[in-house]
């Protein structure tokens, strides 16, 4: 059990930190285009040549080949032009890009002496580099996923607990505007309220557009979790004591009754943020969200959308797998979270 | 008020509910709705004007509200400026789509979760428990776009199924039982993806609450009397146990909704889903709260039908009933 959370906390940070640090680890600008290398795919990473076996792996270039059998084809094939090999160097130097958003810099952890490409995970339709583009675009999926938890989480628990602590008929209208929002589906009302805003913004304002309109819809079943515990939390006896002793609300709220809400909301958090990543993912795939070159997952997922795209360039399918790493990773933390909430609560009984 | 009354009130508040929201939605919008027309140069100021005025709106929220409200009790639901055509018949056209995508999809869901979720709870910590246990909760983990796009690229690339839209290009021509033929083989995909996503989450809630009701102390007494365990299941477990299934069957509708949406649009299935969608990006206003209330409508009938199967199923309610007058 030890070594499985251990493992499943070293997953966790490890996504995030490699999300973090995207300009250190991708070897490219996530909006560089190569024209001449549109849908290139994978490189692959060889370590025998002619000459034998090198420690140093080492990369080709793909240099593009019409098929001559077909001349209307418009699709470009690849084959690896074995003239000139391509080292791979580790801390090198590439395109400068800010390290956290604060220092600008150049180091990368990888990259391939010019004028060779290291592809790893191949390029899209403008030739850009799909590693890149992955890393980049997970910074603002994932980011997106945790802005719109805590949005919706923070809404959520100021309503829950105004209406579990003060009742009556606060509390009836607040869980009657609950039952409204729980009971549409969501992705209708999504792009319901998506439709009322402005479609084409600046990447950061449609950032916090498309977290608020998923944080907006998403408050309503962390304010019934949390009205429901405050409830239960606010006749406990040592919270009549306090009471009797002259506590006011704002004392009571904050030094008995929150604190007994941190396990829920820990828990929806790991619950919600995958779900809400997965809500942008499908808005900026519908083009609905994060605008073009600016990548992230959705919006990468969305070229897919033309069937021979889907079929002839498998690698494009990588934003979908870090979706589903990202989502597993979360939902075994929320089981995590939520057993630990389960033994300790019974224990207290 | 007895039990149906009071559901059918509910019901009528709910879709009072989500109207307004939708209006109060529209005005809390920054700029307007002609915003994107105004930077079309081949149109006039003159033409916006005439057709803010014709729309109504100009008029402040609640006149709007209360005009539309009126025409909607009326089945018009207002008119689409992208497709210059009343939303109404647009919306049902594609409605009836969705309802025979979602509603086979349902069937198929529960067929598939009753069995296995009562079976897994009967034989609890059995193979086939670890196995629902184990495939509904990876399955529960993976977003649904990732679903349906990977089962789509499959089907593509393997030409099972026939993807893209309804009917082939010559549909037509075919005889009626090719159409029927056709349609289902269209239908099996958006169906599939839909019956994956959606049969995990049922799965683990039909599991609960036959668990929760084989712990219960009647269903010991029952036991220690001898009952057989075919008779335990059948006569003790299952009517108690059918109350939150039928329960689930309601909440399930929302998030069935929501996957055809997606799923709809990934694999072109002519339903609401596209058409909302459109309407979203061309900014149409009528036409995207009509969605929205249609959607609301499928999920408030399904509820109500839901609630009178819990009358007819569950006898602590008729007595309630009874009780009450």
């Amino acid at each position: 059990m030890r070594t499985r959370t251990a493992i499943l906390v070293a997953l966790f940070a490890g996504l995030h930190l490699v999300l973090l640090f995207a300009g250190f680890i991708a070897p490219y600008d996530p909006t560089t285009q190569n024209r001449e290398l549109p849908y290139a795919p994978p490189a692959r990473v060889h370590f025998k040549d002619s000459s034998g076996f090198h420690l140093r792996p080492f990369v080709y270039a793909w240099t593009s080949v019409r098929d001559g059998d077909q001349p209307d084809s418009s699709q470009d094939s690849y084959k690896e032009d074995r003239s000139h090999e391509y080292p791979i160097r580790f801390f090198v130097r590439g395109p400068s890009y800010k390290l956290l958003g604060i220092r600008e810099t150049s180091a990368h952890l990888f990259g391939v002496g010019e004028p060779g490409k290291i592809l790893l995970f191949g390029t899209d339709a403008y030739g850009r580099d799909e590693l890149s583009r992955l890393l980049f675009g997970g910074q603002i999926s994932v980011a997106a996923g945790i802005t719109a938890t805590f949005i919706a989480l923070l809404a959520g628990s100021i309503l829950g607990i105004i209406a579990g602590y003060y009742g009556r008929w606060i509390d009836e209208s607040l869980m009657g505007i609950t039952e409204l929002f729980l009971s549409l589906p969501w992705l209708y009302f999504l792009l319901g309220v998506r439709a009322f805003l402005p479609l084409h913004l600046s990447t950061i304002r449609t950032f916090f557009l498309l977290t608020g309109v998923i944080g907006l819809i998403g408050w309503a079943r962390p304010a019934r979790l949390v009205r429901g515990v405050v409830l239960s939390s606010r006749n406990r006896n040592y919270v009549l004591a306090a009471r009797g002793f002259g506590g006011s609300d704002f004392y009571l709220l904050r030094r008995h009754i929150l604190p007994e809400t941190f396990g829920l909301l820990l828990t929806q958090a790991a619950l919600l943020v995958p779900r809400y990543v997965a809500a942008e993912v499908t808005l900026s795939f519908f083009g609905l969200g994060v605008n073009e070159p600016v990548p992230s997952w959705g919006n990468m997922l969305s070229t897919l959308q033309q069937y021979s795209i889907l079929v002839s360039y498998g690698w494009l399918l990588t934003p979908a797998c870090a979706l589903v790493v990202t989502s597993v990773i979360y939902s075994v933390l929320a089981d995590v979270f939520h057993s630990r909430l389960k033994s300790y609560s019974t224990e207290k009984k | 008020m007895n039990y149906l009354g009071r559901r059918l009130l509910r019901a009528v508040l709910l879709l009072i509910g989500v109207s307004a929201l939708c209006f109060l939605f529209t005005e809390m919008a920054p700029g307007s709705f002609f915003d994107e027309m105004r930077l079309n140069p081949q149109i006039s100021p003159e033409t916006i004007a005439a057709l803010r005025s014709h729309y109504g709106l100009g008029q402040p929220l609640l006149v709007r509200y209360g005009r539309w409200m009126k025409s909607a009790l009326h089945a018009d639901l207002g008119y689409s400026i992208a497709y210059n055509a009343p939303v109404a018949p647009l919306l049902w056209s594609r409605a009836k789509n969705t309802l025979l995508l979602t509603t086979t999809a349902l069937l198929l869901i529960w067929m598939l979760s009753l069995p296995l979720g009562v079976w897994a709870a009967n034989r609890r910590g059995g193979l086939l428990d670890k196995m629902v246990n184990l495939a509904s909760s990876f399955l529960v983990s993976i977003p649904e776009l990732v679903i349906a796009v990977a089962l789509l690229a499959i089907a593509v690339r393997w030409r099972m199924l026939r993807v893209g839209g309804m009917m082939s290009a010559d549909f037509e021509g075919l005889s009626p039982w090719a159409k029927l033929q056709d349609v289902v083989l269209h239908l099996a995909l958006p169906a599939f993806i839909l019956v994956l996503c959606e049969t995990a989450v049922i799965v683990r809630h039909v599991r609960a609450s036959v668990l929760e009701v084989l712990g219960a102390p009647y269903v010991q007494a029952a036991r220690g009397f001898g009952a057989s365990p075919a008779r335990l299941l059948f006569r003790h477990v299952l009517p108690v146990a059918a109350n939150p299934a039928i329960s689930l069957l309601g909440f399930s509708l929302a998030g069935l909704l929501s996957g055809s949406l997606l799923v709809e649009v990934v694999c072109g299935w002519p339903g609401l889903g596209p058409l909302i969608l459109e309407a979203t990006l061309s900014r149409d206003l009528y036409l995207v709260i009509g969605g929205i209330m249609f959607s609301a409508l499928f999920m408030v009938g399904g509820n109500l039908v839901a609630d009178i199967m819990l009358l007819a199923f569950d006898p602590r309610i008729r007595r309630e009933e009874a009780d009450a007058h």
